[in-house]
């Protein structure tokens, strides 16, 4: 099957790839540009392990082609720390032991930054169905929320 | 969210809530799980799987496979050891069938190619020819007679004789007379519960990188509970030395028990032994469901007699389990921990481990003691209704505790039963009024915790530091704890101490992350390893002085004189004594192999408000509390985490997973849509209490605290829903029509 060749931009890097049609932005940012922050949990956009921002929208990469991205900005786990210094949220997330397991955390943060940006006051509730489409099986969600919810906090006193 | 008891009691470090040495890889996406490795020249494979819930393989037919450019090779039973037995020939019939496929998904066939897309396309052309068989997928259907039968002569000895093939395992416990008991009883009450099967639902699905080559020397990197198991099943079902095949457990992203065995590791090596290159396999989230995991279903009859003071005069009940295809459901655990909780004179318990045309099941967090909690649980409930008696108040008047003898046979030692009743009943949860429409519901739940084969090793750098190996993986954090047992047994600061997960060349055997046992029996291993470290550590500074060993003493990171008697020295501290150990005896390390024994039992007791909406059937969790014995809470964040995780994964059981199998045998929910698995807008904050009643067999006291907490919450919350509701549920998952059958069959008397 003759490839597609896409240029976009992952983490404000520029890059250029080939992709089978069939190859979700999962499979391209995994296997071809190296980026394995993001994980398939389902396949089905069912678990959010994936979630990775396009043009600041939030999505499963999942159900996404790769040959979709083309002149896309793509942000992803990897690019949430600004150098070496952790963003709020990641340093919260370890700080609280939000994770456990720590294979749903790279969706959990794409996602709850997502959500920051968006509403910097959210309740708990807001935070439980923004993150409905987000599944952990180790925590209870319990530190997550709770994570979230001090990050949340901190942010609107340092803005 | 604090425990009462989160105090140091005399630690330095343990007790403390540091961030986690494995934090920042975790959070950057950085942290390498078993699907994120690739290998130069790396083929990709996918697994041909059977549509039918029971048939005879007539034909495999991979020609057509084959003849795809990208292909590079396909594998089927044939590719693998001939003549296992036991245990072993149970795994490789599951890993891939032979004659029969015994259910949905099982795997028949193999192919690796140059691309996934590939590999799936080429799955896809291999034919294979059946003859459906008929199949049977309910655990007491399994056991009627003239039920199909899965495999005859798998049942071993334990089984009386006159019951059907597909029962291959027989339990029986107990003591007293339970009919004498009973006879002494105001009240008995007898009723039958049906548990369905759940996965275990981590969220990684299981993945692996396997390079063997034609020399029968061999690499595996893979998602594992227990990387050591690996090697020993993957060389046993490849006909290859254990030795020589290094496998090395990845970051694991959840297992709850059911990355404890082998599904693709074997069916990787196998097809990169046939290509001569390294093979990666992957398992979509449907094959995790059809052919991995699942916990036994179950059907259980459970009788309870008791005195109008609430003294429970006999217990006794019958538990049935669905394990798969294969032997090895486990009924007598169930059977053994129904009744632990109480202190009973007369008490009988019978378990039966029975076939079906499901997956082999796998253990889940406490294996069996989830559902016959919620049989036992639920029938205390009943009578303390019918009595009007306090469900705390009756469970501590009957608790079991230290000198007990227990429902399963042995004594109890010191365990912490009461201390978590009175702690339950102490919480402002218990006495807090609840909101119309709501129930509240209680239960305790109680696990044995496991030792096992346990090896580490600490090495002393030359900077002072130490670094530890462990073979157990960290499934939830157990580096952090690993680490401030070194530090607190060194006194040196936390962050000089890094844990890494060994691979298994690196140390002696060592048994899978199951049992709750990591802590407990790695972190007494280390405590141990490290006081082998100290030893070193004193002799050297003895010699240096010129006085006794047994005249120095460590404190606080130092070798110092043991008194005033043992000379004048100024204390040495550990990087000094690092810095010169080259020329002062060579490179000092500490090492602790052997199977520690003393894992603390583990009780809990869970507090639950639910509320039941009539119309829709639906439940609502409102609030939840677990109250649990640590022994000691090494660090209390991820002690926490279990509690709280067990209680979310409970709440799953109870409300809402379930394996649903079709007319045709075929699992008919193998998606995260179908079988959901509660998400943050389902559940309420979790509470959590620990409570500290030291284990004697632990240096600290630790008891194991990752499977207790699933114990209770099936009858917790069962119990709360028969108080909003007014009606008793006794089938799981007590999902919105399972309760609006109940309150209709109710209305209509």
């Amino acid at each position: 099957m003759s490839m597609v060749h896409v240029t976009a931009t992952v983490n404000d890097d520029e890059v250029e790839f080939l992709c089978d049609p069939r190859e979700t932005l999962l499979d391209v940012l995994r296997d071809r540009l190296g980026l394995t922050g993001a994980k398939e949990g389902c396949g089905t956009g069912d678990c959010g392990a994936c979630s990775v921002t396009v043009d600041g929208r939030l999505v499963c990469s999942c159900l996404m082609l790769g040959a979709e991205a083309e002149g896309k900005s793509i942000a992803t786990v990897e690019g949430i720390a600004e150098g070496e210094n952790l963003h709020p949220l990641q340093a919260k997330f370890i700080e609280h032991a939000a994770l456990q397991c720590g294979i749903c955390t790279p969706g959990i943060l794409v996602a709850t930054k997502a959500l920051l940006e968006k509403n910097p006051d959210p309740t708990e509730t807001e935070v439980r169905y923004w993150l409905a489409g987000n599944l952990c099986r180790c925590t209870g969600y319990d530190k997550i929320i709770r994570a979230v919810m001090d990050t949340a906090a901190d942010l609107r006193k340092a803005s | 969210m604090n425990s009462e008891l989160d105090r140091k009691n005399g630690f330095k470090f343990v007790g403390t809530r540091p961030d986690r040495p494995d934090g920042v890889d975790k959070v950057t996406g950085r942290a390498k799980f078993g699907a994120d490795a690739t290998a130069p020249g790396m083929l990709h494979a996918a697994i041909v799987r059977s549509p039918h819930a029971h048939a005879k393989i007539l034909k495999i037919d991979s020609s057509r496979a084959e003849a795809m450019k990208e292909v590079k090779a396909v594998v089927t039973r044939a590719d693998f050891a001939e003549g296992l037995s036991g245990e072993n020939w149970n795994i490789l019939e599951n890993v891939m069938a032979g004659e029969k496929a015994l259910y949905d998904g099982h795997a028949v066939a193999a192919v690796a190619a140059t691309t996934v897309l590939a590999a799936r396309d080429a799955a896809k052309l291999i034919a294979v020819e059946y003859e459906k068989l008929p199949h049977v997928t309910d655990v007491d259907k399994a056991m009627e007679k003239g039920a199909p039968v899965i495999r005859d002569g798998a049942a071993d000895k334990s089984v009386p004789e006159g019951l059907h093939p597909n029962v291959v395992r027989f339990h029986e416990s107990g003591h007293g007379d339970v009919d004498e008991g009973f006879a002494e009883a105001d009240l008995v009450v007898e009723e039958s519960f049906k548990t369905e099967a759940t996965h275990q639902g981590y969220i990684e699905p299981h993945a692996c990188l396997g390079q063997l080559g034609p020399d029968g020397k061999g690499e595996l990197w893979c998602c594992t509970q227990g990387h050591f198991i690996v090697q020993k099943i993957c060389a046993a079902l490849l006909g290859i030395e254990a030795s020589q095949l290094r496998v090395t457990a990845s970051e694991i992203g959840g297992g709850f028990g059911g990355k404890t065995t082998v599904f693709i590791e074997p069916v990787a090596l196998a097809l990169s032994r046939k290509a001569n290159r390294p093979v990666k396999l992957v398992m979509s989230r449907s094959e995790v469901f059809r052919a991995t995991g699942p916990t036994s279903s179950t059907s259980m009859d459970v009788k309870i007699g008791m005195t109008k003071d609430g003294t429970i005069t006999a217990g006794e009940g019958v538990f049935r389990l669905q394990g798969g295809a294969f032997p090895g459901a486990p009924a007598d655990l169930t059977a053994m921990c129904a009744f632990a909780p109480y202190a009973l004179k007369n008490v009988k318990q019978t378990g039966y481990d029975v076939m079906s045309n499901r997956p082999k099941q796998a253990a889940y967090r406490a294996p069996g003691s989830p559902m016959a909690a919620f049989a036992v649980e639920s029938v205390i409930d009943e009578l303390c209704k019918k009595l009007d008696l306090d469900p705390i108040e009756v469970r501590l008047k009957n608790a079991s505790k230290e000198g007990t003898k227990s429902s399963y046979g042995p004594r109890f030692d010191r365990i912490g039963l009461v201390e978590t009743l009175e702690a339950a009943k102490a919480h402002p949860h218990y006495s807090a009024p609840l909101e119309a429409g709501q129930g509240r519901g209680l239960s305790c739940g109680f696990w044995f915790n496991h030792g096992g084969e346990t090896s580490v090793s600490l090495s002393l750098s030359e900077d002072g530091t130490v670094a530890l190996s462990v073979g157990t993986p960290d499934i939830g954090g157990s580096r952090a704890s690993m680490c401030l047992m070194v530090a607190e047994e060194l006194g040196i600061p936390y962050e000089n101490v890094r844990t890494t997960i060994a691979d298994t060349a690196t140390l002696g055997y060592n048994d899978v992350s199951h049992g709750s046992r990591v802590t407990y029996a790695s972190g007494l291993a280390a405590i141990k390893a490290a006081r082998d470290v100290v030893d070193k550590l004193c002799a050297r500074a003895a010699a240096k002085w010129g006085i006794d060993k047994e005249a120095v003493i460590w404190e606080d990171g130092c070798a110092k004189p043991a008194g005033p008697n043992a000379g004048d020295f100024e204390p040495l501290p550990i990087a000094r004594i690092a810095r010169s150990m080259g020329r002062t005896g060579g490179p000092i390390a500490g090492h602790f192999e052997a199977t520690p024994e003393g894992a603390g039992m583990s009780f809990a007791t869970h507090i639950v408000d639910a509320e039941v909406d009539g119309e829709t059937g639906q439940t609502k969790v409102t609030r939840y509390t677990v109250v649990q014995d640590a022994g000691k809470a090494i660090h209390p964040s991820y002690v926490e985490g279990q509690y709280q995780g067990g209680a979310a994964q409970g709440i799953g059981w109870a409300l809402n997973e379930e394996y649903i199998y079709g007319d045709d045998g075929r699992l008919q929910n193998a998606v995260f849509l179908d079988y959901r698995i509660p998400v943050a807008s389902d559940l309420p904050m979790i509470d959590t209490v620990i409570v500290e009643v030291p284990n004697p067999g632990h240096p600290y006291g630790v008891r194991g605290v990752g499977e207790t907490s699933i114990c209770p919450p099936l009858a917790a919350i069962a119990n709360a829903v028969s108080d909003a509701a007014g009606v008793r549920l006794t089938e799981l998952p007590m999902s919105p029509p399972r309760i609006l059958d109940a309150l209709e069959r109710q209305a209509h008397g």
